[in-house]
């Protein structure tokens, strides 16, 4: 068995793509979830729209793919806008339901037969973010340190993306500090005090689900540029859980939470998988437990197993503050 | 004595008041077949305490939220300060100078108590996005607010918990935080559900001395109360109300040997004063029954 690898590709997993487009996913649920009590279980909704903007740009549009980023922008503004209007003024529940389902809808009406001329239909698009890695400062070659070592397309990407979450995370830092983050966390804390006290809670929860909606279109960008494809089942309604899960272990309501939950998330995520095929090529797992093609199913169950001891032994995650849980029960 | 303002105001339902501050006309409410408020017409007084009272399911918690937006009659209009407020959303009336508590008190349990309180104070700059993201934008603004914050806390002997969640606090405490917090809004009417429900007696006695602090600041109140020591004690003017409808109003002094008011609560014809004639006859009625059950005995 090789230890070396195992800890190798973990580590590489917790800064890698996926966990770079999920710390993105989760900073969003964060303000939704975290600081205003917004139940968005549609997080995937919002990161397939961004993914979707800019590949329908490039192919079907014909225009540069930087001009994808305001649209997409734009776009999950728009799908925030159909959510919101209709819920935000029910009870928290309504939205789940609501954003549950539109993550699906989108999904099923971008997978269409009927779409394949502008969506490409379950087979998706490819090749969409030449203009991203034609600016690559970065010549061929290997660049990185230690195990962290990635070619030149992968590197700049990363770079990108890391410097993307350093300034969302900076601004989010801002906006919670302020007046502005008093109220979204009023309205998480009991809304009708924060309209009694003359704050338009409405739109104070629609800045929130538009803002929020708009991080989880950034993880949408960074998975197509990254993969250069898009795909339907790719954004299925499991990714907003797990972006969910990685928020949790973090510690929901801490700027940092979703950064180091979103890691660890990706660390267990890929340390798991490797250790289990490591072990069973080792013949160290018997075949009537578990055989070569069932790795990745046992790998989910365990994390799932891990999801709830977290909450059980740790319900404030990682940087989450006790007393505020202990606060919960009003 | 500030009631003497109401000193020649005939002590009858929808009675108009000189300087009225609220007035209300036709607001009723429905829920299904029930008829939970229905005011026919009632104004407030500048500047003096109002006690509304009433049995419980009198409609006095609804009719509270239909003034503050909190809920939407089927009809009915009124005027706060002389303009009309009806159909105006919960935030805006609070911005008018319209402010409420509730019966169970609303704190926001993780929150500080200083952020509770300086969440009160309206047109901040830093509540829009934009701004917000300039911190010397609204800097100065914070420490203004700040300040008032903390001597609205040190009035209300909350000082020590300033920093603590607002979860932490005791029933009564958060009753305090609750009031104070209202008062951020720099409003002119106040109104208060039942600001001492389960508040030890102790307490309720420097609660009772804020809401008439309130008073002497030019504010005015309205509140909700079972106790009638304590309405008796701190308001200038009562209105009953039962059923959804107001049915007496007066100083609360005569309020008490009101004859509507004693039947809403105790129930009407609970002794009810009869006629000689009824009176024998009952008695009579009386007298065949107990001959009748004698002779069932001796058969």
């Amino acid at each position: 068995m090789d230890v070396g690898s195992i800890i190798e590709n973990s580590l590489r997993a917790a800064v890698g793509l996926e966990a770079v487009a999920f710390v993105l996913a989760a900073i969003g649920l964060n303000l939704h979830f975290g600081y205003t009590g917004l139940l968005n279980f549609g997080q995937v909704g919002f990161m397939s729209v961004g993914a979707y903007s800019i590949a329908i740009t490039v192919n079907e549009l014909d225009l540069s793919m930087w001009a994808g980023i305001p649209i997409g922008i734009l776009a999950a503004t728009v799908f925030a806008l159909l959510l919101g209007i209709p819920t935000l003024r029910l009870r928290a529940d309504y939205l789940a339901i609501v954003t549950i389902a539109a993550g699906e809808i989108f999904r099923l009406v971008v997978r269409a037969a009927s779409l394949r001329d502008l969506t490409g239909g379950s087979s998706g698009m490819t090749q969409f973010a030449r203009d991203f890695y034609a600016i690559n400062p970065f010549g061929d070659g290997t660049y990185g340190f230690g195990v962290f070592r990635w070619d030149e397309r992968r590197f700049w990407l990363l770079i990108v993306c890391w410097t993307l979450v350093a300034v969302v995370s900076g601004l989010v830092i801002l906006l919670i500090r302020s007046p502005w983050g008093r109220v979204l966390k009023s309205i998480r804390e009991d809304e009708d005090a924060a309209r009694s006290l003359g704050k338009n809670v409405y739109w104070f929860k629609m800045q929130s689900l538009i803002l929020g909606g708009i991080c989880g279109a950034f993880a949408g960008f960074a998975l197509a540029i990254g993969t250069q494809s898009v795909q339907p089942d790719t954004y299925s309604t499991a990714i907003t859980f797990y972006a969910l899960t990685a928020l949790i272990i973090g510690g929901m309501a801490k700027s940092i939470g979703p950064i180091v939950g979103s890691m660890l998330f990706w660390l267990l995520f890929a340390g798991v998988d490797v250790l289990l095929r490591e072990m069973q090529s080792a013949d160290y797992i018997p075949e009537w437990l578990m055989d070569g093609t069932q790795v990745g199913q046992v790998r989910v169950m365990l994390v799932g197993l891990a999801l709830m001891l977290l909450p059980i032994f740790r319900p404030q995650g990682l940087f989450g503050d006790k007393r505020e849980i202990q606060l919960d029960a009003r | 004595m500030p009631a003497s303002a109401l000193a020649d105001v005939t002590p009858v339902p929808g009675v108009p008041k000189p300087d009225p501050v609220l007035v209300v006309d036709g607001v009723r409410r429905t829920f299904g077949g029930l008829t939970a408020v229905d005011v026919e017409h009632v104004e407030v007084q500048r500047g003096l305490i109002t006690a509304l009272i009433g049995p419980n399911g009198a409609g006095k918690t609804t009719f509270f939220n239909l003034l503050t937006g909190f809920d939407k009659p089927d009809t009915g209009s009124w005027t706060f300060d002389g303009q009309p407020v009806a159909g105006v959303p919960a935030h805006k009336v609070a911005r008018l100078g319209m402010v409420r508590t509730f019966q169970l008190t609303k704190s926001l349990a993780r929150l500080p108590v200083i952020e509770n309180m300086r969440l009160g104070a309206t047109g901040q700059r830093g509540e829009s996005f934009l701004r917000a993201l300039v911190p010397s934008l609204w800097k100065s603004q914070e420490e203004a607010i700040t300040e008032r914050a903390d001597s609205l806390l040190e009035r209300f002997k909350l000082s020590h918990m300033r920093d603590e969640y607002a979860g932490t606090l005791s029933g009564g405490q958060r009753k305090l935080l609750e009031m104070a917090r209202a008062l951020m809004t720099e409003p002119k009417l106040v109104m208060l559900d039942e600001p001492m429900a389960g508040v030890n007696p102790a307490l309720t006695q420097s609660l009772l001395g804020h809401v008439k602090d309130l008073r002497a600041q030019g504010m005015t109140v309205v509140f909700v109360e079972h106790d009638m020591d304590v309405v008796y004690d701190i308001s200038d003017w009562v209105i009953v109300m039962a059923e959804g409808r107001v049915i007496a109003e007066g100083p609360p002094e005569s309020i008490g040997a009101n004859q509507q008011v004693i039947d809403a609560y105790l129930g009407a014809h609970h002794d009810a004063p009869t006629s000689a004639a009824e009176e024998e006859a009952q008695l009579a009625e009386a007298q065949a029954m107990i001959a009748e059950e004698e002779e069932g005995g001796s058969s």
